[in-house]
């Protein structure tokens, strides 16, 4: 029981995480049917920088409260992948936005190349480890361990989704991001700046993606440059798994993903009587992605999406 | 100006001009590994033969995702699945040794069947659904490659197989240095010239499919699914067709690379080599096929090119002042970007496309859009 216990927090951990970068995956695609690869690496800078800043402050030999440096570490990394997401977009998808969607998406792989290479030369191909800054607790719940790391990984990213669903529903600017989802031109006429709203989804994407960049730091204590690869992948596939451009339907997404997959890592050695070990847990996950999609075409809350001539 | 543009369009439609320049460009091939490996050195001619394996791949995703438009991520399973059935049925892994004519069309085959595997499932998707299936299917493969050492040793794992048969006809080995004429032709000048005869039999299987029924049929299904439907094709099965024929073609891709190389790895089909395929299509100009091989060519040979960049850094600043490995692969995804920027159909569209991206086609494609919200 206890096995299942610390599967069930370790998957809540990972999947919260998950969440948070499929929703800049799922906000992109809701307005301009792009899927997003370089969102992975945005992610991956916010580690990083995250990183850097806690590492030049530190370098100082301040005795400074280590939650201080680790919280201003993170409002750097939002700052700088917040400019990331807003010149990503202006640079390489503004000029393909009447452009056929592969080509779009084409560019969206050179982006990511770029930005995970910049990465390499900035910081080097070796990996960063995350500092010991934070005071680490650890509490037993019936036989199983969650950390005060893990508690608030959870809690921030379920503080954070609240407010995106508050800001995507009852804001005027949540109303302008809807409507241009539906109808771009339409928005337009209507009044709206869609420049601007497609930007502040960009904007508003990345600032996730930092956070949950140094949340992926904190609680694995290593950044690579090639984090963001996978890491991307898997929120993406979370995302689809929800239904893809369906806010609600990501973070549904990012949770039962993160859950398959630390259920899937826990269990399929003891399923298959053996024969397949942990190292499968990326297969079970793509199983049961495609096992959902097979079933349901369009994601688990996706709308059904008529062919467009 | 105009009088030479007559003149260019007079010699385009001049026959005897079109056999001349076919037999300059055979000449050319015949000649093509000499050429490099005289000028550039072995290692260019090898890129050479690396450049044909990629058209044939490229030409094979091509009816995929070009013809039928079918967004397929997972691409490089396919090859896996060639290289891997080669590798196992020719090398002493299982102690088999199996001849090169029947190695190939079993690849082939079996590359076929798992294009099958993954077609089917998945008829009902679209667009991006169709795209993530796709790939996870292709990390699906290279983790069971990975992982498939125990408790039975299939694939020998991550460390992969090793001393794999050459291709060989009979005692011929395409490996070894022969004589003829009183020419020496190493290894990779022959692998040259039995790569260039099959990806000129891609090609031509690629140019005869583009207007043939088939091919018409995949067109149809790529613009309007629902239309073709009504048209009286059998969706279902054209789209299976599709599958398993661009998966045919890399699966011989993978066996010939596999038998190539001597040695093969999980690590060679990861996802990275998929999306490098898909652009290689993309970039050059979808659908159609002198585009293709143009994307191909430029996207095997380009990265290699900017291996000179230390040498370039050299002579103009007098040292290297950032490592050319690392600085590489930066200036490849910039140039994707930069030219998809600048041609968002690619450097060679195909007729249609041109067509569909005219000067107010944009324009006209949004009307069309629309009329047909309306309609619904």
């Amino acid at each position: 029981m206890d096995i299942f216990t610390q599967q069930l927090i370790n998957g809540l951990v990972l999947g919260s995480i998950y969440a948070l970068v499929a929703l800049g995956y799922t906000m992109v695609y809701g307005i301009l049917e792009l899927i997003n690869f370089a969102h992975g690496e945005v992610t991956m800078f916010g580690a990083m920088i995250c990183l850097a800043v806690i590492g030049a402050i530190t370098a100082t030999g301040t005795d400074a409260n280590g939650l201080l440096i680790v919280a201003l570490g993170l409002s750097a990394a939002i700052s700088v992948c917040t400019v990331l997401g807003f010149l990503i977009e202006r640079v390489a998808y503004r000029p393909l936005r009447r452009a056929p969607r592969l080509a779009a998406l084409i560019t969206a792989i050179g982006m990511s190349i770029v930005l995970q290479n910049a990465a390499m030369l900035i910081w080097g191909k070796q990996y960063i480890t995350f500092p010991p800054l934070l005071p680490l607790v650890r509490y037993d719940i019936g036989g199983a361990v969650i950390t005060n790391l893990q508690i608030f990984i959870i809690l921030l990213s379920c503080l954070l989704m609240a407010g995106l669903l508050v800001l995507i529903r009852k804001t005027r600017l949540g109303r302008a991001m809807r409507a241009t989802a539906q109808a771009q031109d339409i928005a337009g006429l209507m009044g709206i700046n869609v420049n601007t709203i497609i930007s502040v989804t960009f904007v508003i994407g990345a600032a996730l993606a930092a956070v949950a960049g140094v949340m992926v730091s904190a609680y694995y204590g290593l950044a690579h440059y090639f984090m963001g690869f996978m890491l991307g992948l898997k929120a993406f596939t979370a995302a689809v798994l929800g239904g893809i451009g369906n806010i609600a339907g990501a973070m549904l997404g990012g949770l039962l993903l993160g859950l398959i997959e630390s259920f899937g890592a826990g269990y399929i050695g003891t399923l298959t009587g053996g024969f397949l070990g942990s190292h499968y847990q990326d297969v079970f996950a793509f199983f049961v992605l495609i096992l959902v999609l097979v079933i349901r075409p369009s994601g688990l809350l996706g709308e059904r999406v008529v062919e467009r001539a | 100006m105009d009088k030479l543009r007559q003149r260019w369009n007079a010699l385009r439609h001049d026959r005897h001009a079109a056999w001349a320049a076919a037999l300059a460009l055979a000449v050319l091939l015949m000649l093509l590994p000499f050429i490099t490996g005289e000028t550039l050195g072995r290692g260019w001619v090898r890129i050479l033969d690396f450049t044909l394996l990629y058209i044939m791949l490229a030409l094979g995703l091509n009816i995929v995702v070009g013809y039928a438009g079918l967004l397929d991520l997972g691409y490089i399973a396919f090859y896996a699945v060639g290289a891997y059935t080669y590798a196992l049925l020719a090398s002493p892994q299982f102690g088999l040794h199996l001849p090169f004519w029947a190695l190939l069309p079993i690849g082939a085959g079996i590359a076929g069947i798992f294009g099958i595997l993954l077609g089917a499932p998945t008829l009902r998707l679209r667009g991006d659904y169709l795209a993530i299936v796709t790939l996870g299917f292709g990390e699906i493969i290279r983790i069971f490659l990975n992982n498939l050492n125990a408790p039975v040793n299939i694939t020998n794992g991550p460390q992969g197989i090793n001393l794999i048969d050459p291709v060989s006809f009979g005692s011929f080995s395409l490996s070894e240095t022969h004589t003829f004429f009183g020419v020496t032709f190493p290894g990779i000048y022959t692998y040259y010239y039995l790569f260039l005869l099959l990806a000129l039999l891609v090609i031509f299987v690629s140019l005869r499919l583009q207007n043939s029924r088939i091919g018409r049929a995949w067109v149809a299904i790529r613009e309007d699914e629902v239309a073709a439907e009504a048209m009286g094709i059998n969706t279902r099965n054209i789209k299976l067709l599709a599958f398993a024929m661009g998966a045919s073609f890399a699966g011989i891709s993978g066996g010939l690379f596999a038998g190539f190389q001597g040695f093969i790895s999980p690590e060679s089909f990861n996802l990275f080599e998929s999306i490098i395929v898909l652009c290689m299509i993309v970039l050059g100009g979808m659908g159609n096929i002198g585009g293709v091989i143009l994307g191909a060519v430029l996207l095997t040979v380009f990265p290699e090119a900017l291996r000179y960049i230390g040498d370039l850094q050299h002579y103009l600043f007098g040292r290297v002042l950032v490592d050319a490995a690392d600085l590489r692969m930066l200036l490849f995804g910039l140039a994707l970007v930069l030219i998809m920027i600048f041609r968002p159909a690619g450097l060679v569209p195909s007729v249609r496309r041109r067509h569909e991206f005219g000067s107010d086609a944009s324009v006209l494609a949004q009307e069309q859009a629309s009329l047909y919200d309306a309609r619904r």
